[in-house]
């Protein structure tokens, strides 16, 4: 016990003015999250925009909360939804169950399924928390066009895997 | 609740009900009702980092008396349910409950016979906050949700009759979104919910241009 403690005592609190301030002013100044955070999900299209989804539930199986729901329905020639014999008729996701885990993201045997970064979810409303298809699938972009409609870009199913890249490549030359 | 019972409709009260609903939301006090892993963000939340109190709300009060909000952060088990609901009871009017994190908003991943499968069957719930847990933007952008709703509360029952008749309902905007400083959107680099915002969902660089659009349109 010195004469001078309360004084450095003090002097600490008196430092922190110099300090630089650790608080995020959230609302006003929205920081990016990191790359890979968690967030919403998105239903992804392929280039011409048919859809990745091939209705094979694999993400329900996977959810451990129970929290997606996949019925899968057949393409027909008049009716073309993705490439290949199926796709997703009904997608549900329910936000009031999900945890974010991305098991369903690993799951997914296409890629049709990813997150974003969105997280501002809270709602008062139950029943708009469960997202459909229609919240769930990534926008149209230039170049695509909204299903049904026939193959654009290959013959069958397989020439839509084994040129993806390619043609992701030239997907982005058109929207630029 | 008083004297605005009496007076004749639109007169004076509409001034009065935002300056009541805006004392109201401006300085909210929650309860401590931390129950599990969501407790953590919230604590977080109110820490110097996030700041609740850039809000008017960074004490948490230990007495149900004292306190406007209940954050349910955390699931809720059939035996806590009780307790729950007393504490609710002991709150004063008007007061607001915030279901944070999908386990008290629905149960979330426990779906078995221990845990109440969402606290709305205990109590009445104004905003369901999922995530597991929810990061503590998500905590600040659902409270500033209800903050928009208490902003729209009627102040007695001639007003809340008017309200209930012309269907009205509050628009939940994402925060982000609704208070980006108008210099600042342009910058603005997150993804946006389709739903809720005019623009498709557009993450890098495009989204920039998505921001001035909005901008332009509103």
């Amino acid at each position: 016990m010195g004469v001078f403690d309360p004084l450095k005592g003090f002097g600490v609190t008196f430092s922190t003015m110099f300090k630089k301030v650790v608080t995020e002013q959230y609302p006003e100044d929205y920081r990016p999250t990191a790359a890979r955070y968690h967030g919403r999900h998105q239903l992804n299209r392929h280039p011409d925009g048919l859809e990745k989804c091939v209705g094979c539930e694999l993400c329900a199986w996977a959810c451990p909360a129970d929290a997606i729901f996949v019925e899968g329905g057949d393409n027909t020639e008049d009716a073309r939804f993705s490439p290949g014999e199926r796709y997703g008729a009904d997608y549900q996701i329910n936000y009031l169950r999900c945890i974010g885990c991305g098991l369903c993201i690993e799951a997914c045997p296409t890629r049709s399924l990813t997150m974003t970064n969105f997280y501002e979810l809270a709602d008062d409303d139950r029943q708009r928390l469960i997202f459909t298809k229609e919240d769930l699938l990534a926008p149209l972009l230039p170049g695509m066009e909204q299903p049904p409609h026939a193959m654009r870009l290959g013959e069958n199913e397989q020439d839509y895997y084994v040129n993806g890249p390619e043609l992701a490549r030239k997907a982005g030359e058109v929207a630029q | 609740m008083g004297l605005e019972e009496k007076l004749p409709n639109g007169i004076l009260l509409a001034s009065v009900e935002k300056l009541v609903n805006w004392t109201r939301k401006s300085s909210l006090w929650p309860a401590t009702f931390g129950l599990a892993c969501c407790a953590i963000e919230m604590m977080t939340t109110g820490a110097p980092r996030y700041d609740l109190a850039r809000f008017g709300m960074e004490v948490f009060r230990a007495s149900p008396r004292q306190a406007d909000l209940m954050i349910v952060a955390g699931r809720v088990t059939n035996k806590m349910a009780p307790v729950l609901r007393q504490i609710y009871d002991q709150m004063p009017e008007p007061r607001w409950v915030l279901a944070m994190g999908v386990c008290a908003s629905s149960g979330g991943m426990f779906n078995n016979y221990a845990v109440v499968q969402g606290v709305d069957h205990v109590v009445p719930v104004d905003m369901y906050l999922p995530g597991c847990p929810p990061r503590p933007e998500m905590l600040i952008d659902a409270i500033l949700k209800i903050h928009q709703k208490i902003m729209d509360e009627p102040l007695g029952p001639k007003r809340a009759a008017l309200l209930a008749e012309s269907g009205h309902r509050t628009e939940l905007l994402p925060s982000s979104v609704r208070y980006a400083k108008a210099g600042k959107l342009d910058k603005f680099q997150g993804p946006r919910d389709p739903r809720t915002a005019a623009s498709p969902l557009v993450v890098g660089p495009a989204a920039a241009h998505q921001a001035k659009q909005i901008e332009a349109g509103e």
